[in-house]
């Protein structure tokens, strides 16, 4: 025991011997050591250790010696009593003691709770399982240290920064390691979508596997884990399973007390809980209305406490946090506010080259957010402007470019500064190495626009990231001249690419998802807009068939609900009736369909469907289950795709036919129907010229005559209206749909997004089309050879799926709130 | 005592990038949308043009554009951005502990 001096001296009892408890101490220490008399009781039976420094530990970084913070010798100078081992389990506030678990009782003059957090557990069947662990303390880390000796396979549950930590330490250690993340994207609440899917790629190539959306249903095993099953049935097997979900402030002690709680211990400015004698700090605390859960606030609040302790009046007023990722080479930092909003500029950076992501929030010319990627070096700079929220209006243009260059002057003041000062021999085009010197001599040899100069010298044709370079090298070089303007338009706004180049670079870099895009073609908002998401959705699915990650949050509502929205947020909905034929069992089921659904109106369409109006987004489901009951499948008027085939009925019946137009028509319409177009389309076959079936405004007529098909292409019958151009005459009914498909095909790889075939053909002009369809036999073939292997992949019912269960909560309320009732949200969540 | 926050359910059943309805009855339907850095916000199921359902629109950034029209809305201000104007309620609500909590009084606003 330690020698108490003989002054009664206050006795400040301390419950909790973790990193905010110590911390407080040191505070008060340095500011008044002969204060109080002190005791700490700690659940742990150990010294105060840095927790943040587990990760390290588990990944074999660092020992236990390296991580203590205060030794027994700390303890024994300062004359505090350490009962490590011995939580306390009762708080007397009328009394002024504690009681701890062994039954020891000590009574206070003041108290201080800093107990931390626990760590979340979710209560799915098996969690009580041996062989589940949660990473908060030096057990825990023992019990991944014995299971990763024997090896085999380990599961995280949690993508954040803790889950994490705790894959890269097990993978270290040897295991096989698979991290379970509800959420899309990794880290979602420090990291936006683009940076979270750079870390998944990352710890991918490193041999992680992380499934994200993984809602864990249950972890089985007999007496011991033998592996995690998912909500969607999938199993994966596992020894060990590390529980890194969340925390939750630990305040049992408090609420047992009866002192005020929120979501943590209640405190004021000062760390002063409800009851005057009793003050919290840590994990464990809300302060108006925050809880944090890392250490840079609790530094804070522990000085704040320690002045009001001795009366320096000096109120915490809340923190602003940022974080690092402790994986070794992964830099990810993130700090401040990055969701964006009304007001907020985002700046984005991306360099697809080096693997770098930076993304800074500006909000009334104050930094208010930034995330890095890849390149973590000036995170620390961000953060000082974030926190002392100076203005940036000065060196706005340079600020991503990081703290060297944003300081350098010169560049500040004008956007261009910087490049007009290079050297002749410096570096625009890192791709490419073209020198600033090779640009200008370009520019003066009359190359005056981007693209002009992407043909002539490459610069800024691959990766685009020197794309701002180039145009202030237009700027500088031709002064009044240049206009800023681009030939082609670029797809949108989030990009200095044209849908041209965009469609170009996805099939070169094989980019088959819309982050990973978005990252390599430097796109400049975080998650793009309304124009290019559907864009880029529709040009992976037509470059990538059957590779590409289908982003369904991409698509347009009616595509996403595969159903037509209406002006009053009903739905409408056309079953296909294959070149416009039905019979009484199809018109049976949509009289009962409309029936049953209380449909407002069936209408016959333009192009001799069924559309059956009114129906209730909740209902589309069951709608679409009786129709295909019927052998009905959906017809796409939803889509940018087929919709229908238009016939007349030709030889079958008509004295003018030449051919089977229906006939024809039926296989046209089975060989093309789910295929995903730029914009909708339609066909239509008439059996004579007298055209019946108004062949000549469809994005492909056919004519039959005598001697075979004519067929024609571009109509519309649109706002603008067009007649089709003439392509050729072929013999044969298969030749028909031959040269049907590589046309089809060559409008889904070449035209823009939202184009229809009319202002595509126009552009393009129809010789080049004949030449492509016509006279390049070869050309031909492959074209016609690419959409059916497309269409292997495409010709699938959507409404089936919908029908059978998948993505039912599109469908539903969320929840629902009924006033009357009791006045409460009445969940909906079970089917 | 009314709770002041009505608990909805749990953010999971959000796609992100999404967005789901919460019907009031005897009032007007509100949408919860779920952006891509896992911020729930919530609006007036109702574009303030011609009352397109916002919850069907494209989610990106805070901002959702309207299916009917293509307005874009602000999920923070309910502000329309660019060259429209008008504006749409916000119903406040909050994320605790993976639920999510709308205002009860916001969202029973005019109910009558
Ligand atoms: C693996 C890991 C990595 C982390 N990495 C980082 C990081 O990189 N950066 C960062 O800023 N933060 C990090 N953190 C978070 C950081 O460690 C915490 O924010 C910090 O430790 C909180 O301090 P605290 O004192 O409030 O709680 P703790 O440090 O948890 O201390 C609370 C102590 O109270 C004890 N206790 C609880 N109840 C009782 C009782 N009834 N009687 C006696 N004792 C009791 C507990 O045993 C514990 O020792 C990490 C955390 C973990 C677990
Ligand atoms: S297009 Fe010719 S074949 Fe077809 S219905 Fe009309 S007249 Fe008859
Ligand atoms: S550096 Fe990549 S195109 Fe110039």
């Amino acid at each position: 025991m330690t020698d108490k001096p003989h002054l009664p001296l206050p006795h400040l009892v301390v419950v909790g011997n973790g990193m905010a408890g110590c911390r407080a101490v040191e505070e008060i220490l340095a500011r008044d050591p002969a204060k109080f008399r002190i005791t700490i009781f700690g659940a742990e039976p150990r010294v105060n250790y840095n927790r943040i420094m587990l990760s390290p530990l588990l990944a074999g970084d660092k020992s236990f010696e390296d991580i203590v913070i205060n030794d027994h010798a700390w303890y024994t100078d300062n004359a505090i009593d350490l009962v490590a081992g011995d939580p306390i389990v009762a708080i007397d506030r009328a009394r002024r003691t504690v009681t701890a678990r062994s039954g020891r009782v000590e009574t206070y003059d003041k108290l201080l709770l800093a107990t931390g957090s626990d760590p979340f557990i979710i209560p799915v069947p098996g969690h009580d399982l041996h062989g589940v662990v949660t990473f908060r303390d030096m057990d825990d880390v023992g019990a991944m240290l014995r299971a990763a000796s024997a090896g085999g396979d380990a599961v995280v549950i949690g993508g954040g920064l803790l889950g994490l930590e705790a894959a890269h330490g097990l993978c270290l250690r040897g295991m096989r390691v698979t991290v379970l993340h509800l959420m899309p994207t990794l880290m979602e609440r420090q990291l936006d979508e683009a940076a979270g899917w750079l870390l998944k790629e990352e710890l991918e190539r490193r041999g992680q596997a992380i499934l994200t959306g993984a809602d864990t249903a249950e972890i089985y095993g007999q007496g011991r884990v033998e592996g995690v099953r998912l909500k969607d049935g999938r199993e994966i097997p596992a020894s060990l399973i590390v529980m890194a979900v969340g925390i939750r402030p630990n305040v049992k002690l408090a609420r047992d007390a009866g002192l005020a709680i929120g979501r943590g211990i209640h405190v004021d400015d000062h760390l002063v809980t409800s009851d005057a004698d009793i003050l919290a700090v840590g994990e464990c605390v809300e302060h108006q209305g925050q809880v944090y859960g890392l250490v840079a606030p609790l530094w804070e609040m522990c000085r704040s406490l320690a002045d009001g302790l001795v009366a320096i009046p000096n109120g915490y007023s809340g923190s602003v946090t940022s974080t690092k990722l402790k994986v070794s080479g992964i830099d990810v930092f993130s700090a401040g506010d990055f969701s964006g909003g009304e007001g907020c500029e985002d700046i984005v950076m991306r360099d697809a080259s080096r693997g770098i992501y930076k993304r800074v929030v500006v909000k009334d010319d104050r930094l208010i957010g930034a995330v890095l990627y890849g390149d973590t070096q000036d995170g620390n700079w961000y953060f000082d402007l974030l926190r002392k929220q100076e203005d940036v209006a000065s060196i706005r243009d340079a600020l991503i470019f990081g703290q060297a260059f944003a300081s350098g002057g010169g560049a500040s003041a004008n956007p261009n500064g910087a490049v007009a000062a290079m050297a002749d021999d410096g570096e625009i085009c890192g791709c490419n190495g073209i020198s600033k010197g090779k640009v200008v001599a370009a520019i003066q040899g009359g190359a005056c626009t981007l693209d002009a100069v992407r043909a002539c010298t490459k610069a800024s044709a691959s990766c685009g990231s020197c794309t701002g370079l180039v145009e202030g090298l237009l700027a500088i070089t031709m002064g009044e001249d240049y206009t800023g303007e681009r030939a082609a338009p670029t797809a949108c706004k989030c990009t200095s690419f044209t849908h041209e180049d965009v469609r170009r670079l996805i099939i070169e870099k094989s980019l088959k998802a819309i982050p990973q895009v978005m990252q390599e073609l430097h796109w400049t908002t975080p998650d793009g807009c309304a124009s290019c998401r559907p864009a880029l959705n529709y040009y992976l699915l037509c470059a990538w068939p059957g590779e590409f990650v289908d982003d369904n949050q991409s698509r347009f509502v009616n595509e996403r609900m595969h159903a037509n929205i209406q002006k009053d947020g009903t739905y409408s909905v056309v079953p296909r009736m294959w070149g416009g034929v039905t019979n009484p069992k199809e018109l049976r089921a949509i009289a009962d369909v409309a029936e049953k659904y209380q449909a407002r109106m069936v209408k016959v369409t333009g192009g001799q469907r069924l559309d059956i109006f009114g129906i209730k987004k909740e209902d589309l489901p069951s709608v679409w289950a009786d129709l295909n009951a019927a052998g009905m499948v959906s017809g796409h008027a939803y889509a940018k795709a087929l919709r229908t085939v238009k016939t007349c009925v030709g030889s079958e019946w008509c004295r003018f036919g030449t051919q089977d137009s229906t006939g024809l028509g039926i296989r046209i319409e089975q060989m093309t129907w789910g295929s995903f177009m730029p914009h909708k389309f339609k066909i239509a076959v008439s059996g004579c010229p007298r055209n019946c079936a108004e062949a000549t405004i469809k994005d492909i007529g056919v004519i039959c005559v005598d001697s075979g098909y004519e067929l024609s292409i571009g109509g519309n019958g649109g706002i603008k209206l067009r007649g089709t151009d003439f392509l050729c005459k072929v013999a044969t009914e298969q030749d028909a749909l031959d040269y049907c498909a590589a046309f089809i095909q060559l409008y889904r790889e070449e035209a823009r997004y939202l184009d229809r075939t009319a202002p595509w053909v126009e552009r393009v002009g129809i010789d080049y089309i004949r030449q492509r369809i016509v006279e390049d036999a070869a050309g031909r073939e492959l074209l016609r050879a690419r959409f059916h292997y497309s269409q292997s992949f495409m010709q699938n019912d959507p409404w089936a799926k919908r029908a059978a269960g998948e993505d039912w909560k599109l469908h539903q309320h969320l929840a629902e709130i009924r006033p009357a009732a009791a006045l409460i949200a009445r969940t909906l969540e079970v089917a | 005592m009314e709770p002041e926050w009505l608990d909805i359910g749990p953010v999971d059943q959000l796609p992100a990038l999404g967005a789901r309805t919460l019907p009031v009855q005897g009032g007007r339907e509100i949408a919860i949308f779920h952006t891509a850095n896992g911020g729930i916000y919530a609006l007036a199921n109702q574009c303030p043009h011609k009352a397109g359902p916002l919850s069907q629109g494209i989610v990106h950034d805070t901002t959702v554009t309207c299916p009917l029209h293509n307005w874009r809305i602000s999920l923070v201000t309910g502000e329309a951005l660019g060259e429209d104007k008008g504006c749409v309620p916000v119903i406040p609500v909050k994320v605790d502990g993976g639920r999510i909590l709308i205002s009860r009084a916001a969202a029973l606003a005019g109910v009558a």
